[in-house]
């Protein structure tokens, strides 16, 4: 009878004793006071009870399964350095993925965590509360892990060696860090949309499960498995995203317009930043798993597509621009890998043009574009530079004022004409890439004009000097390692050394 | 098939990060520690300012009087990293988690005098409500920390400190059979009863203090000072006349905690005032004010449990305090 | 419109069981290998039942653990003590 007596509690209840029992409405101090960010976005929550908790770990369960795949993670990092696992990857030029990845990505890892932080002790609700704080704490997770696994590689190869300093600095690394700096910015609402649902939920797959996928076949067992480690934690993070999109809507009807044009603006400014992964997956992985079109497909078109449809009951539609995303997802990895061609004497990672196999790959998975407009200019480029007249653009390119992207993107229905749109504020213009970016601008203004965008503060003198070797020297690159072609580069060097030995071995 | 290389040819290029090496004076292997906490925090060309407070940047020394020449001159004593983290706190709840199991199958509560198990439904069952204001003070200090390294020792103590109210809770499910029924009064208690309400009163002040090192001091000096040893040391004694030795063996993880946390705070304490007289100044009052405040806050549950010893223990609970301070250059 | 629901989990030992028993318990899911990765799709509903985990590992096994092999998923999530189960409101 006594085990009869002793019920077990269901996960449900069990958790919600545990967490959303915790709190209180504050009596000697003012609630408003206590929490003084949650309500000046327009949002309106009448019942934070209506809060559904998207998983529900307690600590003790978060300790042992968290401590379960570190314990994993560090075994496979210590065994990889051990080994020299980076003499097993396919080819040196993967590392310069790693080397995007480490200044653009990792730092937005540390970005989350202190974002997530921010929010978990802002929202009045305890449910939401306990899921972003758990969400910060995996996001530090992610930083570390990921500087962990990459130290080996720092020591063998250029460009890894002052991510933090360089993502503070550098003019690509201005479009994701501005994209965080977006997001820290806004309210804790939008900060949940932002990087919640429309980077985390829709998004992000994009980035580490193709990517990823890439890294495992190219030999590189760190990266893949930190980064499959932690897109273990985004499940929970994902799950989050939906919930508080959810929520907000169940909520009040009048929050449906914010929430739409969030999802339009955050939508728009992940798919810009997501330019860079398109062009690591299109050429920086030397054996490839899918296309950036081919993921596209499957990450945002279909699982998208099934998100929106569930979501069409609220009254919410699909972001807007998204059939222009959808058409970019043929042309961005190429734009982009073309810009960076251009400047690659200004980027602390190589660039080059792709072997035959390799653009004949790319011709095969974009039978509408590459042959047309883009094969013909890679290998004119690779002529040029087998000539030795390597191409490096010397003027300073203009940016977007919203998502910093060099203005090089084209319009999608003409690729051969740069789309670019003007606003104005305060008696002075403003240019943006796309109807995207200038929406986000022109709802904002007072925002985005604050924007450091690099070419102007190089322009005005506050990067180190007049000269661009001045501003590299500011960036603390290495000049003629870190930068320039990858051919003839010391990463090249040394790799073919490598080989070499290997081979007499 | 990589060992077939000779060593000479994969001689490391580098040893650490260049902002690593520029700390440790040299280009040499550096800790996972080092790597994965110096510099971490973005510090300059911060592209807007938040639409929540624009009076600040997103990452501002100013939150704080205190001033560093640099905020990583304190350094976790315990190294600890996400991963060195997580497999602590798991080896603490496992053992914690076995007691659990243990007094849940022998029924091991019922040994204890009915008397107190009623005492410990009063005095421990709301201080799950506590550990849910130091969860919110500590994730507080994490969020306006400057600097990774005292930022993530207070995003560890925040998780902690939920980690705590559950196990806190753990026990009144144990004493309630699973009803729950002990959870509601003890909000209730929190709440109204006249015992709690000093304690409940400076914790909900805490949350309004703007200056977040002060946060820090008042939350994890002086509150946890006091809490510390009376819920997890002069309580648990007082329960060994009454047959309370299984909620002994739940205590552990808390007086373990307690420890562990003096360590990296009065360390930090120790570095912040050794930085300047201002500094030290700064800590002093903040340090005296508030261990006053604890003191105070929680003198009538420690009557209610301990009965007339309760000045003297708490007459000592505030020379350890001040001892502890002091060490760490702290007058209070 | 498609209504897939979607999981992937990594490749490897631990999470071949819960793709075995994804495989018995939505006959109609279609399993899809990648590199380090398996991404499973199923119209509308897709559910993971812990006892038929139990029955392959020969173990008792937490819903949880799922965590510790899960990559990504698409749906609404519902966990419960006994299954894992994801949808689109049809």
């Amino acid at each position: 009878m006594a085990e009869k007596r002793k019920k077990k509690l269901g996960i449900k209840q069990r958790y919600s004793m545990l967490t959303r029992g915790l709190g209180w409405d504050t009596t000697y101090q003012d609630m408003d006071k206590v929490f003084p960010y949650d309500n000046y976005e327009g949002i309106i929550i009448h019942d934070w009870e209506g809060w559904e908790d998207p998983f529900r770990l307690t600590m003790d369960a978060y300790w042992k399964f968290q401590s379960e795949k570190e314990k994993k993670l560090y075994a496979v990092i210590d065994s990889f350095a051990q080994n020299n696992g980076h003499l097993g990857i396919t080819d040196a030029r993967y590392v310069n993925a790693l080397k995007l990845f480490l200044t653009g990505v990792s730092p937005l890892e540390y970005q989350a965590a202190r974002g997530f932080t921010h929010v978990g002790r802002h929202f009045r609700g305890v449910g939401p509360r306990v899921a972003c704080q758990m969400q910060a704490i995996d996001e530090l997770r992610h930083v570390q892990t990921q500087i962990h696994s990459m130290s080996h590689y720092n020591k063998y190869f250029d460009g890894l060696h002052s991510a933090p300093h360089m993502h503070d600095r550098v003019w690509y690394l201005s479009v994701p860090k501005s994209f965080f700096d977006d997001a820290r910015t806004a309210g804790p609402f939008e900060f949940l949309t932002s990087i919640s649902f429309a980077f985390e939920y829709v998004l992000t797959n994009l980035l580490f499960v193709p990517f990823m996928s890439g890294a495992a076949f190219n030999g590189d067992m760190a990266t893949v498995t930190f980064g499959f480690s932690a897109q273990s934690d985004e499940a929970r993070h994902m799950t989050l995203g939906l919930e508080v999109i959810k929520f907000m809507l169940e909520q009040d009807e009048r929050n449906i317009p914010i929430v739409q044009r969030w999802m339009d603006k955050w939508f728009w400014r992940g798919t810009r930043m997501l330019a860079l992964v398109a062009m690591m997956m299109d050429y920086m992985l030397p054996k490839r798993v899918m296309s950036w079109r081919e993921a596209w497909d499957i990450y945002f078109t279909e699982a998208g597509g099934a998100l929106f449809a569930d979501l069409a009951r609220y009254g919410i539609k699909p972001p807007k621009y998204a059939d222009i995303a959808t058409k970019e997802a043929e042309h961005i990895s190429h734009q982009a890998w073309h810009i960076f061609y251009n400047y690659t004497h200004a980027a602390a990672f190589h660039t080059w043009v792709p072997e035959k196999d390799e653009l004949d790959w790319l011709s095969e998975k974009y039978p509408n574009t590459f042959d047309k407009y883009y094969r013909p200019r890679l290998e004119y480029l690779d002529k040029e530079e087998k000539a030795g007249r390597r191409f490096y653009n010397d003027t300073l390119p203009m940016l977007c004022q919203v998502c910093q992207i060099p203005m090089g993107f084209t319009d999608m229905d003409d690729p051969t004409t740069i789309s670019f749109e003007v606003s104005e504020y305060k008696d002075d213009k403003y240019h943006t890439c796309s109807l995207g970016c200038k929406d986000i601008f022109d709802y904002e203004p007072a925002k985005y004009v604050q924007a450091w965008l690099p070419v102007h503060q190089i322009y005005q003198g506050n990067c180190g000097g007049a000269e661009i070797p001045d501003v590299l020297k500011w960036y603390n690159f290495n000049l003629g390692a870190d930068n320039m072609e990858y051919n003839g580069s010391p990463d090249q060097k040394l790799w073919d050394e490598w080989q070499a030995h290997r081979k007499k071995a | 098939m990589s060992l077939e290389i000779k060593t000479n040819v994969i001689q490391p290029r580098r040893h650490t990060y260049d902002h690593i090496a520029k700390r440790l004076g040299a280009d040499k292997p550096a800790t996972r520690y080092q790597e994965g906490t110096w510099d971490l925090q973005p510090t300059t060309n911060f592209h807007y300012r938040p639409t929540w407070d624009p009076s600040r940047e997103i990452y501002d020394k100013s939150l704080t009087a205190i001033e560093m020449e640099d905020w990583y001159s304190f350094n976790d004593p315990r190294q600890l990293y996400y991963g060195t983290y997580t497999m602590a706190r798991h080896k603490m709840m496992e053992a914690e988690e076995n007691h659990f199991k243990f007094i849940g199958k022998s029924n091991m509560f019922g040994l204890m005098d009915d008397e107190w198990q009623q005492k410990i439904k009063e005095f421990l069952l709301p201080m799950r409500h506590y550990e849910w204001g130091a969860n919110m003070n500590n994730c507080d200090c994490s969020d306006k920390a400057y600097g990774t390294a005292i930022s993530q020792v207070a995003l560890f103590a925040a998780m902690d400190r939920l980690g705590m109210a559950q196990i806190i809770s753990r026990v009144g499910l144990l004493l309630d059979d699973s009803t729950g029924k002990s959870l509601d009064q003890a909000k209730a208690d929190w709440m109204e009863n006249d015992l709690w309400q000093g304690a409940r009163r400076m914790i909900e002040d805490s949350f309004v203090v703007k200056d977040w090192f002060e946060l820090l001091v008042a939350q994890n000096l002086s509150m946890d000072g006091v809490v510390f040893p009376l819920f997890y040391q002069y309580f648990d004694e007082a329960g060994q006349q009454h047959g309370g030795a299984p909620m002994s063996m739940l205590n552990e993880f808390m007086q373990d905690w307690g420890k562990d946390e003096k360590r990296w705070l009065d360390h930090l304490l120790k570095v912040t005032a050794a930085e300047s007289p201002e500094n030290a100044a700064l800590l002093s009052k903040w340090a005296s004010v508030w261990t006053d405040r604890a003191i105070e806050a929680f003198t009538p549950i420690a009557k209610h449990v301990l009965g007339e010893g309760a000045a003297d223990v708490m007459t000592s609970i505030r020379a350890e305090i001040t001892k502890r301070a002091q060490k760490s250059g702290i007058e209070i | 419109m498609s209504r897939v629901v979607s999981i992937t989990l990594q490749n490897n030992d631990d999470a071949r069981p819960i793709i075995e028993a994804i495989e018995k318990d939505n006959p109609e899911a279609t399993v899809n290998i990648y590199p380090g990765m398996v991404k499973i799709d199923c119209e509308g509903r897709l559910i993971i039942k812990q006892e038929t985990v139990e029955e392959l590992l020969g173990r008792e096994w937490d819903v949880q653990e799922l965590h510790l092999s899960i990559i990504s998923m698409g749906g609404n999530v519902d966990e419960e003590d006994d299954y894992f189960e994801l949808s689109w409101n049809l």
